[in-house]
């Protein structure tokens, strides 16, 4: 099991309304994102589900059942923080068994439990060493450790990346889709970045100032986002937007173009432009262009593509693939 | 970029600060020194030399019985910080994990209580514990002690408490620890080295206070303090055997700190260096 339903769910810290009221439903063993920048509430969101914050209003529930008064340990849900929060003087047999213990399961059935954890996260060797020991990748495989041995019903990640190397970072991304893929499990991710975002991700909901302004597969929010905000948060490098006479042809207020739907030429185009910093990436070829009138825009090139500093080059974007928003921010489709 | 540190400099830090160490042990070392003259030698002015004689231990032992006092400086500091520590500890627990906004108030108000000098409040603790019946009891002293170092302790404790994460208590909450489960098996280890200091401080303090120990007491509850206040008596200047009782009361506390100052110092320390 483990369908969440959130009903008119609001939050409040004294006069500051965090969250205003959000519905939403998660399917059992999807895996959802949900994606904001700092302050935008999505921890605050974790937090009341995982029933860590109380909610001021509207109820939160689990498999049809109500628990917005229950305590976080009667919900059936499993949480990684962003710190790991491993109890820092027991071994990792023991933060493992921690839940388990305090479950009061009978040791035999533990010990089982805590060894093929370790076994499925590779742990083995490091069972009687104490989280201080550890590297943060090897934490933070501890920490989904104490997590999968209850089977929850749901697993919550708070940013649980964010502490971790670039490199970590990728190869921990790929371990965490693999284990939802084995437990079939509901896993809600809470990340401020948007490719863990668009990688990991079943469904992935975009908050802003405590609302959520779109929900939907990675692919649906790139090619069709709803409005301005979600347009620019999803993809990277970040959909170029122009307004005013450039929106007119499109009888839009705004027009949104990513870089990667540009095309670039020496002789001509749409929008004229000087060639400022060139970012190459091997494969790719970011080139962050002045364009009179809008301001810096970035084309995704082919690595090898040839311009240099303070050349003059044209602009088109690619037909069909121009985001249209009204002046209130909002897509015309 | 590494620093060169030449040998000169060390050598001359090192005399100054064993220079100023000198002088601020120097009172005591003066009075331990003293308390092996005889009183005749001990008036005499200024000599580093004792005769080495243990005449005036014998004097103070004959005078009145140290182990009573003793016994009522232990009962009263270890007591007294008991009591302390099992009122602070929650209170600082809850202080430090779920703060409200007038929770640095109550902090400030608690700590502006040891401003107010002692003088002020003894004639009204003087008459409560007269028509209480607590005047000269352990049981007053102890609970008068609890509350004057009651502030520092809360403090203390509220600062270490504030170095543990708190999502290590949520953590556990997660993991289905009960209150108490959370306390005994999460909160309580990782904060055992900071209680342990707590715990030291505050029984230094409680042995050292000299104010209300010598007003509330005559005999029965009298400790240490008040043993050395007897040898300092209008009946004359017994220098040796003032320095005597004094080396006597201080040297438990001094051998208890001596052991413990590494807990001491990270205790005093926390938070600041990390």
């Amino acid at each position: 099991m483990g369908n969440i339903t959130l009903k008119k769910v609001n939050k409040s810290f004294g006069a500051t309304q965090v969250i205003p009221g959000i519905d939403l439903t998660i399917n059992e063993g999807e895996f959802v994102v949900f994606v904001g920048p700092s302050g935008c509430g999505k921890s605050t969101l974790l937090r009341l589900i995982a029933g860590l914050e109380d909610t001021t209003s509207g109820t939160i529930e689990i498999d049809g059942r109500d628990v917005t008064g229950a305590a976080p340990a009667k919900r059936g849900l499993a949480m990684v923080f962003q710190s790991y929060a491993l109890y820092p003087h027991m071994t990792v047999r023991n933060n493992i068994a921690f839940p388990l213990k305090m479950a009061k399961m009978d040791q035999g059935a533990i010990d089982k439990k805590v060894t093929e954890a370790a076994r499925v996260l590779n742990l083995t060797n490091y069972l009687d060493r104490r989280p201080g020991q550890l590297s943060g990748g090897q934490r933070q495989r501890v920490a989904i450790g104490r997590a999968i041995v209850r089977e929850p019903s749901a697993f919550l990640f708070d940013e649980p990346l964010s502490n971790l190397d670039a490199a970590l970072r990728g190869t921990m991304r790929l371990e965490i889709s693999e284990l939802h893929h084995q437990l079939k499990t509901t896993m809600i991710y809470v990340t401020h970045d948007q490719v863990e975002a668009m990688t990991m991700a079943d469904k992935i909901v975009v908050l802003s100032a405590g609302n959520i302004e779109q929900v939907g597969s990675p692919l649906d929010l790139y090619h069709r986002p709803d409005n301005i905000f979600v347009a620019g948060f999803i993809g990277s490098p970040r959909m170029n937007f122009a307004t005013g006479e450039f929106a007119k042809p499109y009888d839009a207020h705004t027009i949104g173009v990513r870089p990667e739907h540009l095309k670039l030429s020496t002789e001509t185009g749409t929008w004229r432009g000087t060639v400022g910093v060139a970012e190459h990436l091997g494969s790719d070829t970011f080139l962050h262009i002045h364009v009179d009138g809008i301001g810096l825009v970035t084309a995704r090139v082919g690595g090898d593509f040839a311009v240099k500093h303070g050349d003059k080059v044209f602009l088109t974007p690619e037909d069909g693939r121009v985001h249209k928003f009204n002046d209130k921010g909002l897509a015309i489709r | 970029m590494a620093r060169a540190v030449s040998t000169r400099r060390t050598v001359v830090f090192t005399i100054v600060a064993w220079i100023i160490a000198l002088v601020i042990f120097f009172p005591i070392l003066y009075t331990i020194i003293t308390s092996f003259k005889s009183e005749t030698e001990a008036i005499q002015g200024f000599n580093l030399i004792p005769s080495g004689t243990v005449e005036s231990y014998q004097a103070v032992q004959a005078q009145s019985n140290y182990f009573k006092f003793f016994l009522n400086s232990v009962i009263i500091s270890v007591g007294s910080t008991l009591i302390a520590l099992l009122i602070s500890v929650p209170a600082a627990w809850s202080m430090a994990f779920s703060p409200t906004n007038k929770t640095k108030d109550i902090l400030m108000w608690m700590l502006s209580t040891k401003m107010m000098p002692a003088a002020a409040v003894m004639v009204p603790i003087y008459l409560l514990f007269r028509d209480f019946g607590l005047l000269d009891s352990r049981f007053g002293l102890t609970i008068m002690l609890t509350m004057i170092n009651l502030p520092i302790v809360v403090w203390m404790l509220y600062t270490y408490f504030r170095e543990i994460p708190g999502e290590i208590l949520e953590a556990s909450r997660m993991d289905g620890a009960s209150l108490w489960g959370e306390i005994w098996y999460v909160l309580t280890p990782m904060a055992v080295p900071g209680i342990a200091s707590t715990m030291l401080l505050n029984i230094i303090l409680a042995w050292n206070e000299a104010f209300w120990t010598i007003r509330l007491t005559t005999t029965n509850a009298a400790p240490l303090t008040a043993f050395i206040a007897s040898f300092s008596s209008p009946q004359g200047l017994f220098w040796a055997k003032l320095s005597a009782a004094s080396t006597l009361a201080i040297a438990p506390i001094l051998i208890m700190g001596w052991f413990s100052q590494k807990q001491l110092v990270r205790g005093l320390t926390f938070g600041a260096v990390k």
